[in-house]
């Protein structure tokens, strides 16, 4: 087997989330929900010669101000179920979604991700989440409340269990931790994947203490070049002290991308999408989630509000505007953060709409199809990641153009593969063989 | 009315000395699903609990679901061990995977050694009728969760900006003895705006089960149960509608009889592979088991239609000899007497079954 000179590229596909990243009123917007869209989407993500498919998991819809919040794509199929159902229609790409592991049991969820892993052919991979919040709670049997300071220690719990559940290869356990208390025997086997690819999110210190210990691949939003390669640098420092090389642990940043024929094209097209993805109606939304208010009497094309915030009932008493919304928690001071946006209007002679657009709609490649594969390639060669998880704005067909104009580019360059090297998406990742627990 | 032929799946045959095979192989679920779909039988059962060897029947069925196109498909959930929410949308994922093929069948789980896999509950602190009760009320989370979303809350409104009318999504606001879930479901209302849900039961708990929340019931005439002998199908089917009288129900339920079948060209061939294989390990069953010919079987089960059973779900005793004989010998015999279908008449579930897709219990509530 030839080695390849330069590093490799890996990508992902993020299926559109419920989010307003997504657009639904454009023409080319299909179902949220048919299989077809799912369908569609898979076969494109295989076609690019992607490494995975990504989904994300919401368990509540959210609200804000005591009302559903209708402004955003919504209702979504259950991750591991629509993953299976890919799998019926795909051969390589990985199957990769977030499983929560408070509203989750162990034995049952390692059972269904070696079922899947099983039934995939060893394409299967877990974005391990907890929740802490009562909302969410509201919609199960626990009741939902994890103290916050149990988060990690219920997903790590959750991630140890599993693996060790695993690694019974169908034998007897006895587990007793903080968390859980279970005996008996695991029903399955070590799947094809020994165990599915283990993913993490998040850019804390123990969350980046957790993914060295025991991912194999982390999400980041580091996709400006210099945090890329510091957040980079920081991380794979770490593996040694877990006994694991470099290439053990991929570091993913989420990628928004917009193309087009020229510069200018693309720039235009980028400012269309930024418009459709913040509408009147959402510029009010996400002010709200700064105010902690209603605004619905604030024009959206007028100047940001002259008064501060609410302070009250911030995102951690549970009584917050906004719920159901993890981005609500950037906002560590309101009171600064409309300042910051105050100042910005005023400075530019933008409109709250142009402000909230400037600060949330950026995209992170706009560009001719040559230069975003030159900037991706550089991205990686220069060690600030492994790949991307893209995230398309259109659903089923947002991952095609990147497919088509991208992923030529950047064979041409001898950095993203031709064809599939392996059969499972740990080959495709280029990482080692699970290890059982046992042996680490 | 078309009888109905239903194929209930097993590891590689009901019959625990049935050959090993691959069974954590997707192909050898998928091809056995659609030798189903080839006898043109209204649905199959996939088996499943989490103290047995195997994958998950949901993730199977929703594997096989897209390699099909008419056959519903129907996998068993534990209503003791998970969460109705999850159970919910995994089953509505399973009917928009399949396009209306979704149903599941429900059961309770008195075992303490699977109780022991989840270590959350005391089996002992829970008699036969609090589980039962609780699968009930697990049942009604999850129809209420589907009908959550009306049929056209999505709205796409530019001039407004909202996707969905909120109007049109419901909390669902359930509180029983073992759980509350608010609501509304995150996945939209599956295409068969119910899933079907099926029980198989045995004695009276299970029928009053079945009576409370199912849309099928599985009997097992001339079979065993808890309280012993279940009786003939006769017997069966009046268990069945004295428990729907009881809590009063008004529309019955289909009710399929269950039955292990041993099929062979001559009915000493299928009795002796039925005395062999019980040299190697004895079968032990709820249900009747039948060793004889396709002709044979076929009078039996004209005999149960005219009982007034709707259908039968008949189990291989060895998935890769019986099932074929049931859907190339056996279906094609049924359909020449007059008693099951010829071709499929519906693409859903419950067209298959003759139901309409219900009205949404919260439309035009506020």
């Amino acid at each position: 087997m030839n080695q390849p000179a330069k590093k490799q590229i890996h990508l992902a596909a993020h299926f559109p989330g419920v989010n307003n990243t997504t657009v639904w009123s454009d023409p080319a917007s299909g179902s949220h929900i048919e299989f077809s869209s799912f369908e569609h989407f898979a076969r494109s993500a295989e076609r690019g010669l992607f490494d995975f498919l990504f989904l994300a998991e919401g368990l509540r819809l959210r609200e804000q101000g005591g009302k559903i919040y209708d402004l955003d794509v919504m209702g979504r199929p259950d991750n591991v179920s629509i993953l299976q159902a890919m799998a019926a229609v795909t051969s390589h790409v990985g199957l990769a979604g977030t499983v929560n592991s408070t509203f989750n049991e162990p034995l049952d969820v390692a059972r269904k991700l070696a079922s899947l892993d099983f039934l995939s052919g060893g394409r299967a991979a877990w974005n391990v989440v907890t929740s802490w919040d009562e909302f969410t709670g509201e919609n199960f049997r626990r009741g939902g409340y994890l103290p916050k300071e149990k988060r990690y220690l219920r997903a790590k719990e959750m991630l140890d269990v599993a693996k060790q559940l695993w690694d019974t290869d169908g034998g007897e356990f006895d587990i007793h931790t903080d968390q859980f208390d279970i005996t008996g025997r695991f029903p399955l086997p070590r799947s094809p994947q020994g165990h599915p690819v283990i993913i993490q999110a998040g850019d804390s210190e123990e969350g980046r203490e957790f993914a060295a210990e025991s991912a194999d691949a982390i999400f980041t939003r580091h996709a400006e070049k210099q945090a890329g390669m510091e957040f980079y640098a920081d991380v794979k420092a770490r593996l040694a002290k877990f006994g694991r090389r470099e290439e053990d642990l991929k570091i993913l940043p989420a990628a928004t991308f917009v193309l087009g024929d020229t510069e200018d094209e693309a720039a235009e097209n980028a400012r269309q999408v930024q418009y459709q993805q913040v509408s009147p109606a959402t510029a009010i939304a996400f002010a709200e989630q700064v105010w902690n208010r209603d605004l619905s009497d604030v024009d959206p094309d007028g100047p940001v509000p002259s008064f501060d915030p609410v302070t009250e009932n911030d995102v951690d008493s549970g009584q917050h505007f906004s719920k159901g919304r993890a981005s609500v928690r950037q906002y560590r001071d309101p009171v600064a953060t409309a300042q910051e946006w105050r100042e910005l209007g005023e400075a530019k002679g933008w409109s709250l709409r142009e402000v909230v657009i400037a600060k949330n709609g950026r995209h992170t490649f706009v560009g001719t199809p040559q230069r975003v594969a030159d900037t991706i390639d550089d991205f990686v060669q220069s060690n600030a990641s492994d790949g991307f998880v893209l995230v398309p704005h259109i659903t089923p067909g947002g991952m095609d153009p990147f497919v088509d104009q991208v992923v030529p580019l950047l064979q041409e360059k001898g950095s993203f593969r031709t064809s599939y090297e392996g059969t499972t998406l740990r080959e495709n990742l280029g990482l080692a063989p699970a290890r059982a627990l046992s042996q680490s | 009315m078309t009888f109905h032929l239903a194929v209930a799946l097993h590891d590689t045959g009901w019959h625990p000395a049935a050959p090993p095979g691959d069974v954590l192989d997707p192909d050898f679920w998928v091809s056995q699903v659609q030798e189903a779909e080839r006898g043109l039988a209204t649905l199959v059962t996939l088996e499943d609990g989490f103290a047995r060897r195997g994958l998950d029947s949901v993730l199977i069925a929703l594997r096989a679901g897209p390699a099909t196109s008419h056959v519903g498909v129907v996998p068993t959930v534990v209503a003791t061990h998970t969460e109705p929410f999850h159970v919910s949308t995994q089953i509505a994922t399973l009917d928009w995977v399949t396009a209306g093929r979704a149903g599941e069948r429900i059961k309770v789980s008195a075992d303490p050694a699977e109780a022991a896999l989840f270590g959350r509950r005391d089996p002992n602190s829970e008699t036969r009728e609090t589980l039962f009760d609780e699968a009930a009320d697990h049942v009604e989370v999850q129809r209420r969760l589907w009908d959550s979303w009306e049929d056209d809350a999505e709205i796409r409104d530019a001039a407004t900006n909202r996707f969905v009318d909120r109007e049109k999504l419901h909390y669902i606001d359930f509180v029983g003895s073992h759980f509350a879930v608010r609501g509304p479901s995150i996945t939209p209302r599956p295409p068969q705006g119910q899933p079907i849900v099926t029980a198989l039961a045995h004695v009276d708990t299970a029928y009053r089960l079945a009576a409370r929340c199912a849309d099928l019931v599985f009997t097992t005439p001339d079979g065993v149960g808890r309280d012993g002998p279940t009786g003939d199908a006769a017997t069966t089917l009046r268990g069945v509608r004295s428990a729907e009288a009881e809590i009063g129900r008004d529309r019955p339920t289909q009710v399929l009889g269950d039955l292990i079948v041993f099929l062979d060209d001559d009915a000493t061939a299928a009795s002796t592979r039925w005395t062999r294989l019980d040299g190697e390990r004895t079968l032990r069953s709820d249900a009747d088991v039948f060793a004889g010919t396709v002709d044979q079987l076929a009078t039996k089960l004209e005999g149960w239609a005219a009982a007034g059973l709707d259908g039968a779900r008949l189990r291989p005793a060895v998935a890769e000899h019986d099932l074929p004989r049931i859907t190339r010998d056996l279906a094609p015999e049924l359909a020449r007497r007059g008693l099951t279908r010829t071709a499929y008449e519906a693409d859903t579930l419950r067209g298959l079954l003759g139901l309409e897709k219900p009205a949404d219990r919260y439309a035009g509530v506020q």
